[in-house]
């Protein structure tokens, strides 16, 4: 196990993170034209996060269990959560934040499960890790740690964030032979 | 409420909450959670059963289950195909099994069968390769009826850890006949509630106390220790003349009145699996009032019957 960011370099790249969102949303205009929306699990912790910073009202949270496109292969296990946007989501910008982008596959799963919700003017793409390795043609607005030019296959890059882990921390271990086989 | 660590669905079927343990019921539970904002949201469809196929092969009338969970299997992107005793070749004495295969054959993942035999679902699980889901088999077992009334509860009472225990729940009426009331049974004990079971002694089997459950004759007794009562439906199609009271007697006695239920607690909750006779088992007053969580329960079904439509068909054989 390798750790890319402690403690304080997570920090840092949220403070990045939020600058980068909070330049892009003046543009767009007032605060009520935009809004958060983190992606389970650890994105919705994220969303939080940056909220704060950014003084935004709207944080929501999304599971796009139910949107997975690998739900009927062997291995998945489906944990189905509770979508809690306790806002209407029609003509705004939302802000889709994720922990890791890889293949872009949650990605449009989150995507779908926001377009069944209303219609939203436009998606923005948040992430804290790039790792590479698309799938889908899909690209990023905002990236906290750019790793797409090193690959990580065959690792695992996992981040952890309190309060959901103990610390705050972006690591890549090696890819554990159960997971692999599926 | 977690992300559950280790636990992963093991089930196929659902066949009763007989078979189940604790865990998996509230993982049941908590899935449908997942599923109940579906039905708020400008697309009230899900893609997770996309491209599946559920069958409702009913041999028995029901209105309110067959709906539920056709619009549930809707809900979930699956096609529904309707297959019903009447009018099919069941009335042309194809065995339950045949017809079942048959039926799979065309390419089917999940039967939704309603039977007037007890064990029907047992034996059609048996015979066929896909997942077979139990909509009330004679007087065994309803399971998603009793998961709904627990999710009911659950959620009117804020138990989002789905654990009943200190929680008092009395079901009235034709216990011997009920597959509510067993799955019911089996549910509630599970999750720690106490159970009282209130009916004429005839429709009130002695069997019932070795599944932990209290049983009383006495309704105006037992009313005032309970938090929540379950009104059960008189099914005349199941009673024979002598075991049962007449309507009136049993009005007089069982029936849920507005006077009776000034004698509960405030905030009780009535619930009916439906549908109801009103006037006989449940005064209309009461099916209304404010009490009453039968609209809730019916809203809640469909949310149950998604997540358990969706955990059978995403199983994975071990």
């Amino acid at each position: 196990m390798r750790v890319l960011a402690d403690e304080s370099k997570v920090s840092q790249l949220i403070d990045d993170m939020a600058a980068a969102i909070a330049k892009d949303m003046a543009d767009v205009g007032s605060p009520n034209q935009w809004a958060l929306v983190g992606v389970r699990s650890r994105g919705d912790d994220l969303a939080r996060r940056l909220a704060a910073k950014l003084e935004a009202d709207r944080v929501g949270t999304l599971d796009i269990t139910l949107y997975r496109d690998d739900l009927s292969e062997i291995g998945s296990q489906p944990v189905v959560r509770t979508t809690e946007i306790p806002f209407a989501i029609d003509g705004l910008h939302i802000v889709l934040i994720d922990d890791v982008l890889m293949t872009g596959r949650s990605t449009r799963a989150a995507m779908d499960s926001l377009m069944d919700l209303g219609r939203p003017r436009r998606i923005w793409l948040s992430v804290l890790v790039d790792r590479g390795g698309r799938e889908l043609p899909i690209a990023p607005d905002h990236v906290g740690l750019d790793l797409s030019d090193q690959p990580t296959e065959g690792e695992l890059v996992e981040v952890h964030l309190a309060p959901t882990d103990e610390r705050d921390e972006v690591i890549v271990r090696p890819v554990e032979h159960e997971v692999e086989a599926s | 409420m977690t992300g559950n660590g280790d636990y992963r669905w093991p089930h196929k079927h659902l066949l009763g909450l007989e078979d189940l343990s604790a865990e998996d019921i509230r993982f049941i539970l908590q899935t449908a959670r997942g599923f109940e904002g579906v039905s708020t949201r400008s697309v009230k469809k899900v893609p997770a059963l996309r491209g599946k196929v559920v069958v409702n092969l009913f041999f028995e009338d029901s209105t309110r289950t067959r709906s539920s969970f056709n619009l549930a299997a809707s809900r979930l992107s699956a096609d529904v195909m309707e297959v019903i005793g009447k009018g099919s070749s069941v009335s042309k004495g194809e065995t339950l099994t045949d017809t079942a295969r048959n039926i799979e054959a065309m390419g089917v993942d999940v039967i939704v069968c309603r039977h007037n035999s007890s064990g029907a679902t047992h034996l059609l699980a048996k015979s066929v390769g896909c997942s077979v889901v139990n909509a009330g088999d004679g007087q065994h077992e309803h399971p998603t009826q009793g998961l709904l009334d627990i999710y009911t509860i659950c959620r009117e009472l804020k138990r989002d850890d789905h654990d009943l225990s200190g929680l008092t729940v009395a079901i009235v009426g034709d216990i011997a006949h009920s597959r509510v009331a067993r799955s019911n049974v089996y549910g509630l004990r599970k999750l720690g509630a106490k159970v009282i079971l209130v009916g004429p002694p005839t429709l009130l089997p002695g069997s019932f106390k070795e599944l932990g459950c209290e049983l009383s004759n006495n309704l105006d007794e037992v009313l005032p220790r309970v938090d929540v009562i379950n009104m059960l439906r008189i099914q005349f199609e199941r009673i024979q003349s002598q075991q049962f009271p007449s309507t009136r007697e049993y009005a007089t006695f069982f029936g849920l009145t507005k006077e009776r239920l000034s004698k509960a607690k405030p905030d009780i909750l009535v619930m009916h699996p439906g549908p109801m006779n009103r006037g006989l088992e449940i005064d209309s007053t009461v099916a209304d009032g404010a009490n009453s969580k039968i609209l809730k329960q019916v809203a809640n079904g469909l949310a149950v019957r998604m997540a358990v439509l969706f955990l059978v068909a995403s199983a994975k054989e071990v």
